[in-house]
């Protein structure tokens, strides 16, 4: 079984991983006409190892045994196959148990979910949830679609969230030094030296925070202010936005949030804002009001973006300018000066030039119907120049509207945390909380946090935390956090509405809220988090029937009418600073990561292995250079390079990212964590030692060097790349508004489809019929790519409807991935600046469906409701029918990947989804536990299930509502309208699969003066 | 040289082809049996429970209804086995001191669940569900057998799939009123003992079946045997 060293040299070179020179891939370019839109550089250059892999349904490793077996372990296996082959129908079940309640509650119906309302928080920002339980248990999150600021649907880290409830790494315990404490032993030993505290006013206390949004955790933390007058309570986060709120206090002179209302605006221009990716506050409403507008059959409008690091924002615009961080600023100066604001000199060259003139005429032609954004990246002076445009142009109050912080006590939390390490240097420090974050890891590396700690031998520090992290390693005292599904809390969503925060179940290992233990430190012993939370709103409650308010409160989620009014403000600066000099040096630009931001989310396994949304990396985070720059420094992706700035060296991998900006580097925080878990420990790289506290997000005059190593990437962009023949038309399809106008049909024409009869097998009519297809269902799904944005929402949220198995970098590596859905990317163009589509590919259920005729046991077979029925009990692997599938969205158990022994695992699975063993195909089913669902409760009502009424998983958590299902024998529903539209076509409709998921064509709207 | 082998020989060699023939057939036809045999199936096979519960006593003799138990059989999947507080509603006025009860009192005091043995256990790749079967007019007694003549509970069928398919290809052999579904006593209809729905007597399951086919807007034969009906 062993490999020998040549066949695996083989295998690597054909492995879609292998990376080309980018001479390679030029040289390539010359000799063939390449595909019109492309998903990586190597399928650009049309190399051949890349037309091998396009050819085979798994990449050529996938379905090798490579891992060393021993021949007494290889001959036990085979032994044990032999003889259960003939024999695995014949298992005798095993006699299971039933436990009834002792006392049921009343709501409860065994075998039916139950819906609560609740929010999660982060970074500050609550956003508001419907948790499904069953029999106690939350198993999969959903948006709050009756929310005020209209959050149906939901993003990657409230669906992921869950698997973080049950991480069977979160900490179980209290710990004193790493040994197991009880909460009684901790309490006891923080009662003395807090009543000394207070005996001296709490000169020595101090808490470190994360920003905080719950009004009942800023109350009880003034509350513990005023117990301990002189103790000192600083707020840090590595994705601070110092900048954001600098900005409108230079400004306005005082800290506001701005709120965006993208239904008005024809024309927005981002200033390396990411506003449509999930990590910006309120991204859902944006999302949302942003592809409303996208409509080519309406009044579309138009979007410029200004970037850096290619990003979803950056894909969907019209017109995208790659600029370095600091000639972003150049540009905001030089288009603040262009509509009469005064923010100093700025010259821009030629292309540059002609872009701006045209935004800028853009802009003043839908005076107050147009937004400029501002990425956090940028510096303060950036963000108060956008708001002096905005006010310029008309826009302030009308897509631009100013309301108070959401955070409490916002401050800027570099100072703040610096403050914190000059004290405890200076020894003033006695006490010291750090209630969350990871400061240790993810402190400006300047500041040095982690010696400040180890050094300063404060007498008493605790942490208080989800995970036994780095942080937690420093501190003597540790004590376990409890997750939002389990503990009482609030917060205010982005536009300030507040919800309470309702756990679905009682902490799994007795973890404490924060306002549990903030409590203890008051002396307040034994009060529960519910009693706290609900105490301070009986306290707001001054007038009315506090019960019925509460109540309306926990089963809605929200408390309406709590959203922040627009403020007033005006632009009182007049001197916005000046341009940086003219800076040639290599500029580093830090991000946090798509999926697990500052690296808290690291050990989320479901995130890990989620594809980011441009380079489509899992497990890692490489620094991303633009092509140009590979070019001159005969770099490729997969090489080591050391990068150093200010004294301090990191070792990163190399990611050539079509579109990045020219002469910068872009590190993506979050990675290379010590202390994270079995899923985060040691994926990726720690760039967190070049960031200071006066560059937190872009620094000047990185050195870049060539080690000479290389490093194995898990990218799947190059995977389950459709094979079609050089030349054939692109399954991916876009055009102009312009060219949509004139040929709204451009996409369906592109290919002739066959005629319907035009097939060797029986055809079938799906159409209502007593015989055959009863209730004349027949399920479709449109998919509207003007809409998607790429946010991946749709893979978390099948990953935790359907029970998917996260397989592991190495797995990854080798193709074994198992989304059902996945959101391909495709770019199209100049590798310098190409346009970027999103294109989401579940089971295309073709009615005609390859994959079905070549089964040998019948295993996949087709409903009479047109569904292509995947039957894992049948299936013997033999994997016929993922070879045969043209679209390879079929995916196969190639080892077993899921975890049928962890008992918290087994508690988040849904109980209504099969789980595959090793051995299984499976693929997406159209979610169909929820069909059958809608369908038995309709038939016992002797109704039609009603349009709407199922939703799949991926529909349900889609921002942008970019993917319809329902009944396409129903002329009214939904999904049919969007099938009869001109721009609906089919993928890959001439193979004759009459698939039953189409795609509506992409439209951009093009401003004709910049095109060609 | 000597013969080796006798004359009687050709006899045996003749007749171990028929015995190999049989043979083969035996252990087929023995793999067969063995694999519905109530082994495999649990098939009338009695549990052991923590508390001996005799469904003979409670439905027949006191008439209770199934759904004073299992209250979520018409609106679950599941027809979900009742907590002890239900057992108490009576235990704690009659028998209050049985020491049969014992455990059921001690888990009404603790709150500590008793664990049951499941009689009627499906695979877990089958989804089935309760509530639509009964609204189709399944009843209890068809799949679950004569529970109120069970002292002990015990599966009455195999629950195989061919068990299943026997149905969902035919389902007009089986179907009962909706108002008879609870009814342990229902009997398919004779002339003796006609049953009546809408005014109309039936003395004859196959036509009852067929009215009922039609009259609860059943589903196509090929509908439900779809594999995604069951499997998921």
């Amino acid at each position: 079984m062993m490999m020998d060293p040549e066949t695996k040299k083989q295998r690597e070179d054909v492995c879609p991983g292998k990376k080309l020179e980018l001479a390679t891939v030029q040289a390539e370019l010359a000799k063939v006409q390449g595909p019109e839109y492309w998903r990586s550089l190597e399928e650009l250059a049309g190399s051949s190892e890349f037309r091998e892999m396009m050819h085979r349904e798994f990449p050529k490793g996938a379905s090798e045994w490579v891992d060393a077996v021993s021949r007494r372990g290889f001959l036990r296996l085979m032994g044990a196959s032999m003889a259960l082959a003939g024999m695995t129908a014949c298992t005798r079940q095993p006699v299971e148990p039933i436990v009834p309640y002792a006392k049921q509650p009343e709501e409860i119906i065994p075998g039916r979910p139950l819906f609560f309302a609740t929010a999660m928080t982060l970074g500050g920002c609550a956003q508001p949830l419907l948790v499904e339980s069953h029999m106690g248990r939350p198993t999969k999150a959903e948006g709050n679609p009756e929310h005020p600021a209209g959050l149906a649907g939901s993003d990657i880290f409230a669906q992921a969230s869950l698997l973080d409830m049950y991480d069977p790494d979160r900490a179980q315990h209290p710990a004193l030094l790493g040994d197991t404490r009880s909460w009684k032993a901790f309490s006891d030993a923080i009662r003395g030296p807090l009543a000394s505290q207070k005996a001296v006013g709490g000169e020595g206390l101090r808490l470190l925070t994360p920003p905080v949004s719950s009004p009942t955790l800023a109350d009880q933390l003034r509350a513990l202010l005023q117990m301990f007058p002189k103790a000192k309570w600083h707020q840090y986060s590595p994705l601070h936005r110092d900048a954001v709120l600098g900005g409108a206090q230079m400004a306005f002179g005082q800290p506001v949030e701005t709120q965006y209302r993208l239904e008005g605006a024809d024309v927005v221009l981002s200033l390396d804002a990411d506003f449509l990716a999930p990590t910006f506050p309120g991204a859902l409403r944006l999302t949302r009001d942003f592809v409303a507008r996208r409509n080519p059959d309406a009044a579309m409008n138009r979007l410029y973006v200004v970037e850096t690091a290619p990003s979803p924002t950056g894909a969907k615009a019209d017109h995208r300018l790659p600029l370095r961080a600091a000639e972003v600023e150049k540009f905001a100066r030089a288009l603040a000066s262009a509509l009469g604001i005064s923010a100093g000199a700025s010259t821009l060259s030629g292309e540059e030039a002609k872009w701006l003139a045209t935004v800028v005429q853009e802009l003043q032609a839908h005076h107050g119907a147009s937004v400029v954004i501002c990425g956090e990246h940028q510096p303060a002076a950036v963000h108060a120049l956008a708001h002096a445009i905005n006010e310029r142009l008309g826009n302030a109050g009308r897509t631009v509207i100013y309301t108070e912080t959401v955070h409490a006590s916002p401050v800027d939390q570099t100072n703040s945390l610096r403050e914190l390490v000059a004290d405890m240097r200076a020894g003033k420090v006695e006490m010291l909380f750090i209630l969350g974050g990871n400061p240790v890891y993810d402190a400006p590396a300047d500041l040095d946090f982690a010696s400040a700690l180890k050094d300063s031998k404060i007498p008493v520090t605790v942490y208080h935390g989800l995970y036994e992290n780095e942080t937690a390693q420093l501190c003597p005292w540790f004590t376990h956090d409890a997750h939002y599904l389990e503990a009482w809390s609030d917060g205010r969503a982005c536009d300030g509405t507040i919800s309470v925060v309702q756990p679905l179940i009682a902490p799994l290992y007795e973890g404490r809220s924060v306002h549990e233990l903030l409590a203890m430190m008051m002396g307040q012993g034994g009060v529960t988090g519910y009693e706290i939370v609900r105490d301070y709103w009986q306290k707001q409650n001054k007038a009315g029937d506090f019960e019925a308010a509460w109540r309306r409160a926990l089963h809605d989620g929200f408390m309406a009418g709590t959203a922040y009014a627009p403020q007033a403000v005006t632009v009182k600066a007049a001197n916005f600073g000046a341009a940086a000099a003219d800076d040639s040096g290599l500029e580093l630009n830090f991000r946090r990561d798509p999926c697990v931001l500052d690296g808290s989310l690291a050990n989320n396994g479901w995130l890990q292995e989620l594809p980011k949304p441009m380079s489509k990396m899992t497990w890692d985070n490489p620094a991303w250079i633009g092509p140009g720059m590979a070019q001159r420094l005969g770099l490729k992706s997969e090489d080591v390079v050391e990068l150093e700035l200010n004294g301090k060296k990191v070792r990163n991998a190399v990611w050539v990212q079509a579109g990045h900006a020219d002469n910068a580097v872009t590190v993506f925080l979050g990675y290379g964590r010590r202390r994270a878990g079995r899923a985060g420990s040691g994926a990726g790289f720690d760039v967190y030692p070049l960031r200071t506290s006066d560059a937190p997000w872009r620094a000047s005059g990185v050195k870049l060097s060539k080690t000479g190593d290389t490093y194995k990437l898990a990218s799947t962009q190059g995977y389950q790349t459709i094979d079609t023949e050089v030349g054939a038309k692109p399954v991916m399809r876009a055009g102009s508004l312009e060219e949509y106008k004139q040929h709204p049909e451009f996409a369906q024409e592109m290919v002739e489809a066959p005629t319907p009869g035009l097939t060797l097998y029986p055809n079938v009519n799906y159409g209502k019929d007593p015989n055959f297809n009863a209730l004349g269902y027949a399920w479709g799904m449109a998919i509207d790519q003007n809409s998607c944005v790429g946010c991946n929402a749709c893979m978390v949220a099948c990953v935790s409807e359907n029970n998917i198995a996260v397989v592991g970098k190495e797995q990854v590596v080798r193709g074994r991935h198992m989304h059902w859905i996945r959101v391909d990317a495709y770019y199209q163009g100049d590798r310098a600046n190409p346009s970027a589509y999103f294109q989401p590919v579940p089971c295309m259920q073709c009615e005609n469906a390859p994959c079905e005729l070549v089964c040998p046991v019948g295993a996949t077979t087709h409903s009479t409701e047109g569904l292509n029925d995947m039957v894992y009990n049948r299936c013997i692997g033999t994997r016929y029918c993922s070879n045969n599938c043209p679209y390879k969205v079929r995916r196969f158990n190639f080892l077993l990947f899921q975890d049928f022994e962890t008992p918290q695992l087994k508690m988040m699975r849904n109980p209504d989804v099969s789980v595959r063993s090793r051995g299984v195909m499976e693929k997406c089913t159209y979610c169909v536990q929820r069909i059958n669902q809608a369908r038995i409760e309709s038939e016992k009502d002797d109704r039609e299930i009603r349009d709407g009424e199922i939703q799949t998983a991926c529909q349900q958590a889609c921002p942008a509502g970019a993917i319809i299902f329902g009944n396409v024998n129903d002329k009214n529903s939904k999904v049919a309208k969007l099938k009869a539209q001109a721009r609906n076509y089919s993928m890959l409709a001439d193979l004759n699969t009459r698939p039953r998921t189409t795609y509506l064509a992409e439209v951009r709207n093009p401003n004709p003066e910049l095109a060609g | 040289m000597a013969q080796i082998f006798h004359r009687s020989a050709n006899a045996l060699s003749k007749s171990s082809l028929v015995i190999v023939v049989l043979l083969a057939g035996a252990v087929f036809g023995g793999l067969f049996l063995f694999q519905r045999s109530p082994y495999i199936t649990y098939a009338g096979v009695r549990r052991t429970q923590p508390v001996p519960f005799s469904h003979q006593h409670h439905v027949a003799g006191l008439g209770l209804d199934c759904r004073y138990c299992h209250t979520a059989v018409e609106v679950s999947a599941v027809a979900g086995i009742p907590p002890v507080k239900t057992c108490m509603n009576c235990h704690s006025q009659i028998w209050t001191n049985a020491p049969m009860l014992e455990p059921v009192r001690d888990s009404f005091r603790t709150g500590k669940p008793l664990i049951w043995s499941r009689a009627n256990d499906l695979p877990d790749f089958v989804y089935f569900n309760h509530s639509i079967h009964l609204n189709k007019g399944v009843g209890c007694n068809t799949c679950h057998g004569p529970v109120d003549q069970m002292p002990l509970m015990y599966n009455e069928s195999s629950l195989q799939m061919e068990w299943c398919l026997n149905c969902h290809r035919n389902p007009e052999q089986f179907l009962q009123p909706r108002d008879q579904v609870f009814n342990m006593r229902y009997r398919q209809p004779t002339s003796a003992k006609p049953v009546t729905v809408d005014g109309t007597a039936y003395t004859d399951q196959a036509e009852l079946g067929r009215a009922l086919v039609t009259k609860y807007h059943l589903r196509s034969e090929r509908d439900i045997t779809s594999c995604s009906t069951c499997h998921r």
